[in-house]
């Protein structure tokens, strides 16, 4: 577990899960909670953003396709990083200009 | 090459800290309409700075690979954003979506692809690794499902045939036994796990893309935007998974705050639509009642 792309703080494999397990607990509770009322013309633009959000696999992408020792390995890293960069790209620009047409007058 | 930038690890968690908060701050602006602007800058400045750090401190053997990547994803990106229509919008949402649940399957498979080469993988690793495949290539071809349905290239009425659950069951078996039979490597099928390319994850892969494509083709296209917000929290969960194979803590909370945050928009969306989510969900068993 010394392989230096997986940036591993404690070095049991148990304490590292639970220290994983319990980032996934709480952020869990944090989305639970922010998304309260929301405008029905809203919806779309938060789920594109959020979608954009879901692009942070293009970080994992970019640690394999680096460190990739195989040749296996770096071509799907390489197909990975170009999936997540069109995913992370496209969709924070898709949201904006979305978000430009309520702007532009156009609410109902 | 060896990494650009020499930032010790606690910088580094500090660093993805700081992006976890702006995600959070991001989402949280765009549930109003005068700040969501504001809110989408600040979630894409997060994604910036835990991107950008990443490429820095990373240590990259093959940076002309990688810089080729980012280059042309972000080309097709910027490319597909700006020339689409206001009304084929929600179809590229789709696509994007997918796009990142792909991208999650094919880390978590890479990964488990170098762990059997160096011979260094825990029982964590390809379990986590497993889960994510699968919930990553239900959410890929699920999505290209949604958006061919939503944009009119493959047919959007609801797909109903008998037996529909018990194909869609027998798929998630598939799939969860290829898992465990990386996980547990029993001695079942002697090296064949073993192998460079690590046979059962692609195995795990194809049951789960069926499982995907079945899961959204009984899907009438009226109900494409929900099925779309679902996927997209799938995604964020695949995201989060693949945090737990890499131990990254960033991907961790980003991926599970669109998870949850996904979900609760998905009933959302169900309610004001008058829709039943577990409708959705399992394909409307409940406008046939004649399954199973």
């Amino acid at each position: 577990m010394t392989d230096p792309a997986t940036f591993v703080l404690a070095t049991d494999g148990a304490s590292v899960f639970v220290r994983n397990l319990t980032l996934f607990v709480l952020a869990a509770f944090v989305g639970y909670e922010i998304i309260t009322k929301i405008p029905t013309n809203l919806h779309t633009p938060l789920m594109s953003g959020a979608n954009a959000i879901s692009g942070i696999t293009l970080i994992g992408s970019v640690v394999v396709a680096g460190s990739g020792e195989t040749l296996y390995a770096t071509v799907l890293g390489f197909l990975a990083v170009v999936m997540a960069t069109v995913n992370v790209v496209g969709g924070y620009l898709v949201t904006n200009s979305m978000l430009d047409q309520f702007r532009s007058g156009g609410r109902d | 090459m060896a990494a650009i930038l020499d930032l010790p690890e606690a910088a580094l968690a500090f660093v993805y800290l700081v992006a976890g908060v702006m995600f959070i701050q991001g989402l949280r602006d765009m549930t109003h309409p005068r700040t969501a602007p504001r809110g989408n800058l600040i979630s894409a400045g997060g994604m910036a700075l835990a991107v950008g750090v990443t490429v820095l401190v990373t240590n990259i053997l093959t940076p002309v690979l990688l810089f080729a990547g980012l280059l042309v994803g972000g080309a097709v990106g910027v490319w597909l954003a700006v020339t689409v229509e206001t009304t084929e919008m929600p179809q590229l949402v789709g696509l994007f979506n997918g796009f990142g649940g792909g991208a999650s399957a094919l880390v978590a498979g890479a990964e488990v692809i170098d762990m059997f080469g160096t011979g260094s993988f825990g029982v964590g690793v390809t379990a986590t690794a497993s889960l994510a495949g699968i919930i990553g290539a239900v959410t890929f071809w699920g999505s290209v499902v949604a958006a061919g349905k939503l944009h009119g290239v493959i047919d959007d009425s609801a797909v109903r045939y008998d037996g529909e659950q018990i194909a869609k069951a027998a798929f998630l078996i598939v799939a969860v036994l290829a898992g465990l039979h990386l996980t547990l490597r029993p001695p079942l099928l002697g090296s064949v796990p073993l192998a460079e390319w690590v046979p059962s994850y692609w195995v795990l892969i194809v049951a789960a893309s069926i499982l995907g494509v079945l899961l959204v083709i009984p899907i009438g296209g009226a109900d494409m935007p929900v099925v779309i917000a679902l996927l997209n929290s799938y995604s964020g969960l695949a995201a989060a998974t693949t945090g737990f194979v890499l131990s990254n803590s960033v991907l961790i909370i980003a991926g599970t705050l669109v998870g949850a945050s996904g979900l609760i928009l998905t009933i959302i969306m169900c309610e004001s639509m008058n829709r039943s989510l577990a409708n959705v969900f399992f394909g409307g068993i409940g406008e046939s009642g004649d399954d199973g």
